[in-house]
């Protein structure tokens, strides 16, 4: 019951006037930007085609090729139409499905104009979304955990960047499960580490999680120098082979897309479903939440503030192992340093976005995802854009969500506090 | 529980010692209450560890381990100690060497042997900046994790007025650079202090998103528009001659004119921090929000203001790097000088004074260091890891006082605190 009213109040998001006005103008915005840029110079005759699936599937679908400036005409009027409602009316509770709306739009958009009288992998694309949406997803997903009980990490960057390097050495002298174990138990590791240093002795959260990073930069680059290169055998575990869920991996388009992957992907969607009914269904998400909001009501309750926040950041961090290991043994099988390139603080943002909740998380997850895979698929066509801007977007997406374009969620209340037992 | 034990007993211990031994009692009473206390041992922890990591990367501990435990812990010793004679020779020079030197009388023999410690006064400099760059955010309460990215914005600004202006007199050329390069760290500040200030944005993440944009920037720079002609790697043309920052003495000798601009801006900071109106209001800001908006302070003028300044130090320390040291842009012209800062600037308690002399630690430490690497085959990464450790016991007073036993100080410790997501 509580559980269930202190998610609707969490998940509501509140709409100002001047916001309303302020994005509809954007989204209008949107549409002229659709008409200037991409539908200026255009040959009428020109087509765009979309690949449906990628490399290596046994189901054939056909390539999907339609005229890029019709297909520009009826996105830009879409837009428009969206744009001058949210202006006028305006979607309230429905503001974040307009915006994503256009974002898709635009999205689109972009692509026809890119892949106009050229090819692109649409399919390859959206695996490759799903893929690179996963560290940052199970990243977000660890920050729930230590956020929701009241404990800011930002060490997630580090803790995987870690489990990066000890998953792989442990990988390559035993086995690939040996070393996804390795890399879960270095992040709860470190998790103790934040929890000793931010609960026992009440350190500044964030100095504690840009020690863990500091240090996780160092320890890596140093063994990496030391000894990953003067011994390559311990630096080639190999990764977790993809597999093809029966029946669904047939499904032409979504099969290839959504169901042969390795276990990181599907993990990621089961500890999705998992962490949101532990979270907000049980006794022991109830507690957790209550740590985080109001530490002292939790304490008078007789819930220990201190037991459930360690328990909570402990969790975190073999979370952010768990992602860790992802950049090794689920995708490149061998480690280079400095390899999660912030992908940990681009978890951070997908957390906020998604209103620390795990699903919300998933759906910032995938969105970054695409524009790291925009990035990738990109650099393949004839774009005038250069590559470094490309492969900016995602931080740029990140600031701009930061700034709460979409509406200001709800964070813990007690987020970042320590708790002091009188 | 364990703690609520330990601390009543070791009162009980220590109170007749100081009625005994008076002096030294009093000595020790007076050195646990001193603020440098916690700094110093936090060094020396941080360096101990350090030894602990040489040994267990060493391999002769893990090849006579078998044989004899205590040899291979003897290894591990030797290992760290040489390890750390390296450094330090390798950051102040080698007595032998200098004196031998001295004797022959050959003047450029005497400047090699005596350019360690020039290389590591040179090695400072940008520590200086970047360490007052920090400390300006966390005296305003913000956490500045930028500094990279703006200083390397202050490297290019200066770099492309150090090669675009053609003949400008020395003395208008190279200050024109320098603050060119103030200028663009600035920019890559103002827009994270104004997203903080107008939209609540944490300044944490959006600075280190706007330091991967830099990188990404430099790269495009480097690859197109800033590429030095008839080049096949990424480095921009060199400066001109009259934008260098002027060197005193013959080559090996690197020892530049930065060295005292960055003393001349430390005082600077001191003054503006302690001395005027505007800096009391900044530290206000950073020490009570509450207080500062009761008291009429323009909460959203001083965040700017502090990330702007904080991003024109950092940019500062690009543009001496460049102007002083490479005369080029390249990609890696920074070995994570703005990470490295942040330790330092609590290491020196977010003073000038302080940061000054941490910075002139962390640049003898980065130049023994990289003697290290190349002599004893220590990755120079290892200096991340004791900055870590460093960072952390200062952090934590608590842990120092717990481990050397020292007894609370009678005034609460000024604890580092940043805000939250929240943005109170």
């Amino acid at each position: 019951m509580s559980a269930e009213t202190l998610t609707k109040e969490t998940g509501e998001i509140y709409v100002s006037q001047t916001r309303r006005r302020v994005l509809g103008i954007v989204f209008l915005g949107v549409a002229l930007l659709i008409w200037l840029v991409f539908m200026r110079g255009l040959d009428p005759e020109m087509t765009s085609t979309m690949r449906l699936y990628p490399g290596g599937s046994t189901v054939v679908v056909e390539d999907w090729e339609f005229n890029t400036l019709n297909a520009l005409r009826i996105l830009a009027v879409g837009c428009a139409v969206v744009g001058a409602y949210q202006l006028v009316r305006g979607f309230k509770n429905l503001t974040g499905l307009a915006f994503a709306l256009i974002g898709g739009m635009f999205i689109f958009a972009f692509l026809s104009w890119a892949a106009s009288g050229g090819r692109l992998n649409l399919a390859g694309m959206l695996r490759i979304m799903f893929i690179r949406s996963v560290p940052l997803t199970i990243g977000a997903m660890s920050g729930i955990l230590c956020e929701r009980a009241g404990v800011v990490n930002i060490a997630i960057e580090g803790m995987m960047l870690t489990a990066a390097m000890v998953g792989t050495i442990v990988g390559s002298l035993g086995t690939l499960w040996f070393g996804l174990l390795a890399a879960v138990l270095t992040g709860g590791l470190l998790g103790l580490v934040h929890a000793v240093m931010s609960i026992k002795y009440r350190t500044d959260q964030i100095i504690s999680g840009t020690v863990i990073n500091i240090f996780a930069v160092g320890i890596t680059s140093f063994v990496s120098a030391k000894f990953m290169q003067a011994y390559p055998e311990i630096n080639s575990s190999g990764i977790f082979k993809p597999y093809e869920i029966p029946v669904l991996g047939q499904i032409p388009v979504l099969g290839p897309v959504l169901f042969r992957h390795n276990i990181f992907i599907y993990s990621m969607i089961i500890f999705v479903i998992l962490l949101t009914f532990l979270l907000f269904k049980t006794r022991w998400g109830l507690r957790l939440r209550s740590v985080g909001e109001h530490p002292k009501a939790a304490d008078t309750l007789g819930i220990n503030v201190f037991k459930t926040r360690y328990m909570a950041v402990i969790l975190g961090g073999m979370m952010a192992g768990f992602a860790g290991a992802y950049f090794t043994l689920g995708s490149v099988g061998r480690f280079d340093s400095a390899m999660t390139a912030g992908r940990g603080f681009i978890a951070l943002a997908a957390m906020i976005f998604g209103n620390w909740t795990p699903l919300g998380a998933m759906v910032a997850g995938l969105l970054f995802g695409f524009s790291d895979a925009l990035a990738a698929s990109l650099a393949l066509l004839r774009v005038k854009i250069p590559s470094e801007f490309l492969l900016m977007t995602p931080y740029l997406i990140t600031m701009i969500v930061l700034a709460g374009v979409v509406g200001r969620g709800q964070m813990p209340a007690a987020d970042g506090q320590p708790y002091i037992k009188e | 529980m364990t703690d609520a034990e330990k601390t009543p007993k070791k009162e009980t211990n220590e109170k007749p010692k100081v009625d005994v031994k008076s002096k030294v009692g009093i000595f020790f009473e007076e050195v646990s209450q001193s603020s440098l206390i916690i700094p110093i041992l936090a060094i020396i922890c941080g360096l101990l560890l350090g030894g602990v990591l040489i040994a267990l990367s060493t391999e002769e501990v893990y090849s006579t381990f078998a044989e004899s435990p205590l040899q291979a812990i003897g290894n591990g010793f030797k290992a760290a100690w040489e390890g750390y004679v390296t450094l330090f020779t390798g950051a102040l020079g080698s007595p032998a060497r200098i004196s031998e030197a001295i004797e022959s009388g050959d003047p450029r023999e005497i400047r090699r042997a005596i350019n360690p410690v020039f290389e590591s006064l040179v090695k400072s400099i940008p520590y200086i900046f970047a360490g007052l760059a920090v400390s300006l955010g966390f005296r305003t309460g913000l956490f500045n994790i930028g500094v990279e990215g703006q200083l390397f914005m202050g490297g290019i600004f200066s770099v492309w007025v150090g090669y675009t202006f053609k003949g400008l007199p020395a003395y208008i050329h190279f200050p024109f650079a320098f603050l060119a390069g103030a200028l663009g760290g600035a920019l890559w500040g103002f827009i994270p202090g104004l997203l903080k200030a107008l939209t609540g944005g944490h300044e944490v993440i959006n600075t280190i998103m706007m330091n991967y944009v830099a990188f990404r920037l430099t790269e495009w720079l480097l690859r197109i528009p800033m590429k030095r002609e008839g080049s096949t790697n990424p480095l921009s043309p060199i400066i001109e001659e009259s934008a260098e920052l002027p060197r005193f003495f013959e080559p090996p000798i690197r020892f530049h004119t930065g060295f005292f601009i960055a003393l001349g801006i430390a005082a600077l900071v001191y003054w503006f921090l302690f001395k005027t109106k505007w800096g009391f209001e900044l530290r206000t800001v950073g020490a009570n929000p509450h207080a500062a908006r009761y008291a009429g302070m323009n909460i959203l003028k001083n965040t700017v203001l502090a990330m702007s300044l904080s991003g024109a130090l950092a940019g500062m320390a690009g543009a001496n790097e460049l102007l002083g040291l490479n005369h080029h842009l390249s990609q890696s012209f920074s070995p994570g000088y703005g990470f490295d800062a942040i330790a330092l600037a609590l290491l020196g308690r977010n003073h000038p004074v302080g940061v000054v002399l941490s910075a002139l630690l962390f640049g003898t430490l980065r130049t023994g260091a990289t003697r290290m690497q190349a002599v004893a085959g220590i990755p120079i990464d290892i200096i991340s890891v004791m900055q870590a450790m460093i960072l952390a016991f200062i952090a934590a007073p608590a842990i120092i006082r717990t481990i050397f036993r020292l007894k609370e100080p009678k005034e609460e410790e000024p604890g580092v605190r940043v805000s939250g997501w929240g943005g109170s």
